[in-house]
């Protein structure tokens, strides 16, 4: 049925710490052996596609603020500079995908299928719970094959504004901010010591951009733009901050 | 046959999981550590104090590997007080810095620790040394050890050149404290080490005094 068969091994991103890109976790290292032929190929070529990526989610009281950064790599070469991670899984739910390019594509559109059948047996807007354990379902029963981490964020009319992580392994929690994907471990004390409950839009919109650029600035697998995507009753507004245009800080 | 090998911690090698942090504010530096030494899942020592004094107005921060990081410590100690005894003063924090990475980059391939060096002399005032690798580098501010991934963010938002020494000091608290919240291998106490013109300060923050955040 809906199986996910992957013949492709790990291979990993950043060269010093043997990190895989979507989580701040070691992970087994399988790497490739290099015949001599391949001098006639560059290495990326034979490098699976990631979203390095810093993926960041922020409830507030009537939505959700979501923000990624556009970094696609196959190894060391950027394949996409200019990626939506904000991938749109139903009108007010979105998901911020990290992890491998291949298996959050894949999964994303299977769940966003599955979700619009079943909004439409409802005849009823689906709900923000909904969508995330129906993430949570294929990233767990699939762990083994999957790499993919996966924060789902939006606006429904039962609980409002609400951010949903499932992570490497498929867990689900709920959490008021969530961050995601290589460049995350770096904001996380930002994050602890900016994050206050009860900000406007605004400010979990500064909030967000600024953790995404300090992520950006310190992680090889994160860069490019900032995407910004603001969900609530009245609609999904999105919003792109160009590199000259992003936050500065005082060490860069 | 089951041999009786005893706790598994004992046969883990002892290291300092930590958070380490060094910043120079305007007539000094502030260094702070955290308390937890770790083997393998067991913490073997709560309050270990990671900031080692190299001579009166230098200090540094140890991390990774506890051994190497105390041995390497130890023998610069030694050296720096042969040393200014040669040149009939205090020595230069980039004296004690050159002779960290001396020793970090000889022996890169069997060591595993990086020692943040930081102190205040007469001819450069506060200076932060990082010898990560058995490079030396002279930096505004310095974080090290396996909790510092989760306070870079934090601490490039936040730091700003030329500020007062208390302002540093709560700075330092906070960024010890961020780091240990989220570091399975940083906790404790913090250690606060601050170092100007008129001598040194070492202080402890105890686990509820430190400071709290939104999720706490």
């Amino acid at each position: 049925m809906l199986g996910f068969m992957r013949g492709q091994p790990l291979l990993s991103t950043v060269i010093h710490r043997e990190k895989m890109a979507a989580a701040p976790v070691m992970m087994p290292y399988f790497g490739q052996q290099i015949s001599s032929k391949s001098d006639l190929v560059p290495d990326w070529t034979r490098q699976e596609v990631s979203t390095g990526t810093t993926i960041m989610a922020v409830e507030y009281d009537g939505g959700v603020v979501i923000g990624a950064d556009s970094r696609t790599t196959t190894g060391a070469y950027i394949a996409n500079r200019v990626t939506d991670k904000l991938t749109r899984i139903h009108n007010k739910i979105y998901c911020c995908r990290s992890g491998s390019a291949a298996d959050t594509q894949a999964i994303a559109e299977i769940v966003a299928y599955q979700l619009g059948f079943h909004s439409i047996e409802l005849d009823e807007p689906p709900l923000v719970e909904t969508a995330a354990n129906l993430f949570r379902a294929s990233c767990y029963r699939y762990r083994e094959e999957l790499t993919a981490g996966i924060l789902v964020a939006g606006w429904d009319k039962r609980k409002g504004g609400q951010v949903y992580s499932v992570p490497i392994g498929g867990m689900l929690v709920r959490q008021p901010v969530s961050v995601g994907g290589s460049g995350s471990t770096y904001i996380y004390g930002f994050m602890d010591a900016n994050y206050k409950p009860g900000m406007n839009k605004e400010q979990c919109m500064e909030l967000t951009a600024a953790a995404l650029s300090l992520a950006m600035e310190r992680d090889g697998s994160s860069g490019g733009v900032v995407r910004l995507a603001s969900i609530s009753e009245e609609g999904v507004e999105r919003r792109v901050i160009l590199g000259n245009q992003l936050p500065k800080f005082s060490t860069h | 046959m089951l041999e009786e090998t005893g706790p598994e911690w004992l046969s883990e090698e002892v290291k300092t999981g930590t958070t380490i942090i060094a910043i120079e504010f305007d007539g000094g530096v502030v260094l702070g550590s955290d308390s937890r030494v770790s083997a393998g899942a067991s913490v073997v020592n709560r309050v270990m104090n990671k900031l080692s004094p190299l001579h009166d107005k230098i200090y540094c921060a140890l991390s990774g590997s506890a051994a190497d990081a105390q041995t390497i410590a130890e023998i610069v100690n030694y050296q720096l007080d042969v040393h200014s005894i040669e040149i009939g003063e205090d020595p230069q924090v980039r004296s004690a810095a050159t002779l960290v990475r001396n020793i970090s980059y000889k022996y890169k391939e069997e060591l595993s620790a990086h020692l943040i060096v930081a102190g205040w002399d007469r001819r450069d005032g506060g200076q932060v040394f990082a010898t990560l690798n058995g490079l030396l580098t002279r930096q505004p501010f310095a974080v090290g050890g396996s909790g510092s991934s989760y306070v870079y963010g934090f601490v490039d938002a936040e730091y700003r050149r030329g500020i007062r020494k208390e302002e540093c000091q709560q700075f330092v608290v906070n960024t010890l404290t961020l780091a240990m919240n989220r570091d399975g291998s940083s906790g404790g106490v913090a250690y606060v080490v601050t170092i100007d013109e008129h001598g040194t300060e070492e202080k402890v923050v105890l686990g509820n005094q430190l400071p709290t955040f939104f999720d706490q």
